[in-house]
Parts: structure tokens; C-alpha cells; sequence
């Protein structure tokens, strides 16, 4: 301290106090909004970076054709059903994330490894850690981003549907139950692929790598689980084939939705999981939603610094 | 200006028995030190314990036993309310290269807690302060080092912090670079007032920079004092000449030339400067010695190549504790 005083008075002498003021440093007293804010504010500025807002536009290409790609058969659908004057959607609400898997899985492996693979290979982590937010922030305000972004994507194409449906004036009750009923369903399938490519995506630094393994594990265990069911159709053990697909995060939703949400299961012969297979679904899904989250509090409580 | 006066005679970082051990590795070994308002520059080799030291103040990194206070908050229970209050620069890269500076460090000052709008003032701000202007704008991936340590600093100080913790701010840097940065860390305290806490294994750029300088080695303290205490005796001298034909070796004639004149050397070997060999430390007795050396190296013909003053080197502590800084290599911090 005994150097400190000079050397302020020498940094402000009197008659210069002004211009010194007005070029110098000004010190912050308004508020400081703490954890929850910031938490909020990576929230927002990671679901902003799920579509590329506010990053290069480079990165806004990918997830916005995506975007694209998974609205524009809603809209042909509506058309469709407009022109036709169809009595009903020719595609059910809960079916369409399901015909559109390898969309939505494509913009996880995207958007995952953009999320947290980045602030790994940055070493941005430790800055975030050196400022009030914890561990448990930081991943549910990522996990909660890129929920909302899958969200967006998945919910958007029903919406489009549902408009059009009633535009083309369908029965609106129906029409509600099962936009509804989809809507249940894409927000079960947002939070379960969000984990499941988080947990993948924070394992590595490296963003190609991060990529590579979501799709790996999205359609090889999609396409193993589909295979050993079309094998159980076929040599008609058809009691299998519900809990097959309990190994794949596709038919997982499948099974949860044909069980409980009122939809034409996707699989081989229609033949969807019973009330009580259902509920094992229901428990895998949230079951590996909560290990996801676990995991990846486990994962950056390591990282940390 | 308020926290100076707010913090004058309060301890801003205080340890008591500090210690970390890892399973293979002791990184602090029972650290007692108080360090008070000002810039306070910890050195130390490499794996002496720096690093650890700033995770376990920053409320990251659980001590094995000990105690340390920052702002007088208690580390162990009190890490989220530091943390608000202390800015930190890591010395590895920390940027996304693909974001302006400007971007960046308004989404850091809104992970501080700051609202919008204050955010975005306070980012032009400091980034005015540290030395960036149009440059900010674009995206950090094309910036110099320099440029990118002074986007590291801006995010530490962007939520005006009342103390920053600053890891090797000088790392990488050219001289120009470096005494830039030690100017910057200067103003830091003395223009924001900003208590500073500056890492470096390089002794002799924090003795210019620091009000008071804390040695670490092994994890141990060295030494506490201000650094008026490290320099306070004879200056030293550092000469370095060129070679010219008539004397091939420049530096042995000017050494001969002077000790003619009864000017005293310091052994350049004992005291660890990279290049000794070429550069002469001598004990200035005052003015003329300059004079001396300008006449001396004159005289002989040859080119001066570098004359600056070395206050009495805080290398000196390292002296006694040569054999024990053996046995820390290998230490990772």
C-alpha cells in the first residue's frame, strides 16, 4: 500500500483530473446477476448456436438446411392434404420424427460435438469454471440448448402439420391429440438424443471424431436393432422383437409412443411393445436421460480446470 | 478506486499450512504467505506449485490441509462468491478462434453475471484498455499472440474484478510484447485498481512489474517481501559487445579492459542467464561506471550491444536453494 498512494496521485494529478477521468478506467457498481443469469445467458447463447445465430455463416449452413430439410415434407404433406381434400394427414404425428431419424440424428452429430467438443479443444472450460457458475450449470445449460434446438427441430415440422391439417379443415379434436401426442413424444426424443450425443461429443476435444461417433452410434445400433427384428419377424418370434428394440435410441421413442402415445408402432409387423412392455421403455429412456446427465456432470467435474 | 480504498489495509490473499499433495506429487507443501493490495508476482520454476496454488484461491481445487482466504473469504466454502469477485487468465490458449474478441469476451462478462447491456460496455471498455480496437471485430483466429493475451486479460478484467489472478501472462511473447504486457499489468493496479497476483519462472520481468514478489519452490515458500527488499543493494550491469577483427572474442577484451580499470564482475556463470557467455554482468559503483564501459568499449573499437541496468537479481534466492530446486524437477504442478 505504501507504494500504491503515490503512484495513484501521480496516475491523477490534480488539474488533470478531467481528461484523466474521461479516458480512464471506470469501475462497474451496477448489478451483478450471478449464477442463474449466467447459466440463462449459456443457455441462450448456446441454442443460438445450435443454428449458428451469432457464430460465422459458415456454421449456420448445416443446421439450417437441416432445418429445412425436415419442414419442407410437412409442407408437401399439408399441401397434399389441402389439395386432395383428404379426410387425414397422410403421415401420423408421432410417425414423423421416425421416418425423419436420419435427419434429426444428423443435426445431433452436428450440433453435439459444436456444443461442447469446442470448449475442450478451446480450453474455454476453465474460464467458464473460474466465474461463479458450477459444474451443474454448465451442463444443463448445454444439455438444456441442445434439447431445445432438437426440439425446435422435431416440434417445428408438427407444427406445420397441425396448421395445415386444420387449415384443410380436419377434425380438430383429432388433430389436437395428436399434434399433442407427437409433441409428447419429439420432447422425450430431443432429451434422450441431446444426452446420448452430449455424452459422446464431451468425450472428446476433437470435433470429426465427436461427429463420427454420434452417427455411428445413432444408425449402427438402429440398424442392428432393426435387422435382428426383421430376423424375428421372419422366423416368427415375434415376442422378441419389442424387446430388441429397446437397444436403440429410434426405436426406443417407438416403443414408448406405440405403447402409450397412441402411435402405429414402426416395427416389423406393426408390433409394437404391450402396456407393461412399455413401461420398461419408458424407464430405459428416462433411465438413460438421467445416465446421460450423470455422466456428463461426472465428465466435467474432471475436466474442471 | 473504491476497492483500494475499500481494501487498504486488508489482506487480499492469505494462506495458512497450505498443502496439496497428489498421489505421486506434493505441489504445496505446508504454503503460509499474505499478500496485500498491489501487484504481487508469485515465481517459481516450472512445477513449482504456481498454478495449483491460483486453482485451490479460485475455490476449484480442494486443499489437503490448510487454510487460504481470498478477499477474506474462505476458499473452501466460499468459491462461488470469490469467483464473482476475481478475475482469472489461464496460461494455456483458451479462445475459440472463430468468434471477434469483441463477441467473446461479451458472452464471458455475461458468464460473470453482468446484464446485457453492461456487458456490452464494459467489453468495449476493456478492450480499449488492453489495447484493442478496430481489430476486435474480427475473429480471433487471426490474431498475433500478443493480440490474444490481450483478449485473455480483457476477459479477466472485463466484470471489474477487485484482485486477477494473472497464470504467465507474459508467455510467448517478444521483449516488445512482454514489456507491453508489464506495462498493461502495471496499469492494472495502479489505473483500475485492481489488486494483481502474476505468475512468471521468469524472475527478472516481475521485479519490474511488482510491489511485492512471493518465491515459491517445490511447493514451499521461499521467500515474502517487497520488492524493494530483492533489489535494494548495488545495481547490476549487463554489457554485451561485438566481435570485430582486431579482437575476435569482444566480450574477453572488454572483460580484460575493465577489470584494468578496477571494475568488479559478477561470475556470469553462477547466475544462470541464458547466453552468459556473451553478455557480461559487472557491479555498477555508481555513474561513472557507465561512463567506463561507453570509454572502455570505445576505446577498443567495438560495438555496444546491449548496456542495461540489472537491479540486484531475485535470481539471488534461487542461489541458496539450488539443491532443493533439484529435486523438484519433475514435479508437474
Amino acid at each position: 500500500m505504501a507504494v500504491e498512494q503515490p503512484m495513484r496521485a501521480a496516475a491523477a494529478p490534480p488539474g488533470d483530473q478531467t481528461r484523466i477521468h474521461n479516458i480512464g478506467y471506470r469501475s462497474y457498481d451496477g448489478p451483478r446477476l450471478g449464477r442463474a443469469y449466467a447459466r440463462r445467458s449459456l443457455y441462450s447463447q448456446s441454442l443460438r448456436g445450435s443454428y449458428g445465430l451469432g457464430r460465422s455463416v459458415k456454421s449456420k449452413v448445416l443446421p439450417m438446411l437441416l432445418f429445412v430439410v425436415m419442414c419442407v415434407p410437412a409442407a408437401i404433406m399439408v399441401a397434399v392434404a389441402v389439395a386432395t381434400k383428404a379426410n387425414e394427414l397422410p403421415l401420423d404425428y408421432t410417425r414423423y420424427a421416425i421416418v425423419m431419424q436420419a435427419v434429426i440424428s444428423l443435426y445431433v452429430a452436428s450440433q453435439a460435438p459444436q456444443s461442447v467438443s469446442r470448449d475442450l479443444r478451446f480450453k474455454t472450460v476453465p474460464l467458464y469454471f473460474s466465474r461463479p457458475i458450477e459444474t451443474a450449470d454448465y451442463v444443463r445449460a448445454k444439455y438444456a440448448a441442445l434439447a431445445s434446438a432438437l426440439f425446435v427441430l422435431t416440434a417445428a415440422p408438427l407444427l406445420v402439420l397441425y396448421v395445415g391439417a386444420l387449415l384443410a379443415k380436419l377434425d380438430f379434436a383429432d388433430q389436437t391429440k395428436g399434434f399433442a401426442q407427437g409433441l409428447v413424444s419429439v420432447a422425450l426424443l430431443s432429451l434422450l438424443f441431446a444426452g446420448i450425443g452430449l455424452v459422446i461429443a464431451s468425450v472428446t476435444p476433437r470435433r470429426g471424431f465427436g461427429i463420427a461417433a454420434v452417427i455411428a452410434v445413432m444408425t449402427i445400433s438402429y440398424g442392428a436393432v432393426s435387422t435382428l427384428q426383421a430376423i424375428a419377424d421372419a422366423q416368427n418370434s415375434t415376442g422378441a422383437i419389442p424387446w430388441i428394440g429397446l437397444f436403440s435410441p429410434v426405436t426406443l421413442i417407438d416403443g414408448v409412443q406405440s405403447a402409450f402415445l397412441g402411435a402405429t408402432s414402426a416395427f416389423p409387423g406393426g408390433i409394437g411393445p404391450s402396456n407393461g412392455e412399455g413401461v420398461v421403455y419408458v424407464l430405459v429412456v428416462l433411465g438413460l436421460i438421467a445416465a446421460s446427465y450423470g455422466l456428463l456432470m461426472r465428465r466435467y467435474r474432471k475436466v474442471g480446470m | 478506486m473504491a476497492c483500494v480504498t475499500t481494501f487498504d489495509s486488508v489482506t487480499v490473499i492469505a494462506t495458512e499450512s497450505l498443502s496439496k499433495r497428489f498421489p505421486r506429487v506434493t505441489a504445496l507443501d505446508r504454503l503460509s504467505v499474505d499478500v496485500g493490495p498491489g501487484v504481487t508476482g508469485l515465481v517459481g520454476a516450472n512445477g513449482a506449485g504456481k498454478s495449483t496454488l491460483i486453482k485451490i484461491l479460485l475455490g476449484l481445487s480442494p486443499a489437503s490441509e490448510g487454510r487460504a482466504e481470498v478477499l477474506g473469504l474462505d476458499v473452501a466454502t466460499k468459491g462461488a462468491a470469490i469467483r464473482e469477485r476475481v478475475g482469472y487468465m489461464p496460461e494455456h490458449d483458451c479462445l475459440p478462434p472463430d468468434v471477434s474478441a469483441t463477441e467473446f469476451v461479451v458472452h464471458m462478462a455475461r458468464m460473470s453475471g453482468l446484464p446485457p447491456t453492461a456487458a456490452r460496455e464494459r467489453t468495449a471498455d476493456t478492450l480499449r484498455h488492453v489495447g484493442l480496437y478496430e481489430e476486435r471485430y474480427r475473429p480471433i483466429g487471426g490474431y498475433s499472440t500478443g493480440m490474444k493475451q490481450r483478449v485473455k486479460l480483457a476477459q479477466a478484467l472485463v466484470h471489474d474484478p477487485q484482485l486477477v489472478f494473472l497464470d504467465e501472462p507474459t508467455n510467448g511473447l517478444d521483449p516488445v510484447g512482454r514489456d507491453e504486457m508489464l506495462g498493461l499489468i502495471r496499469r492494472i493496479h495502479t489505473d483500475f485498481g485492481i489488486s494483481v497476483l502474476v505468475t512468471s519462472h521468469l524472475l527478472g520481468e516481475l521485479e519490474r512489474t511488482c510491489d511485492h514478489v512471493v518465491v515459491v519452490d517445490g511447493g514451499k515458500l521461499l521467500r515474502s517481501s517487497s520488492t524493494t527488499d530483492f533489489t535494494q543493494t548495488t545495481a547490476t550491469l549487463a554489457i554485451e559487445v561485438t566481435d570485430t577483427d582486431s579482437h575476435p572474442d569482444g566480450t574477453r577484451a572488454v572483460r580484460e579492459a575493465l577489470q584494468a580499470r578496477g571494475v568488479e564482475f559478477l561470475d556470469a556463470a553462477t547466475t544462470g542467464l541464458p547466453g552468459a557467455g556473451h553478455i557480461l554482468l559487472l557491479t555498477a559503483q555508481g555513474e561513472e561506471t557507465y561512463d567506463v564501459v561507453r570509454d572502455v568499449v570505445a576505446d577498443l573499437g567495438l560495438g555496444l550491444v546491449r548496456m542495461e541496468q540489472r537491479r540486484h537479481h531475485i535470481s539471488e534466492v534461487f542461489k541458496d536453494s539450488d539443491a532443493t530446486r533439484k529435486e523438484a524437477v519433475g514435479h508437474g504442478s
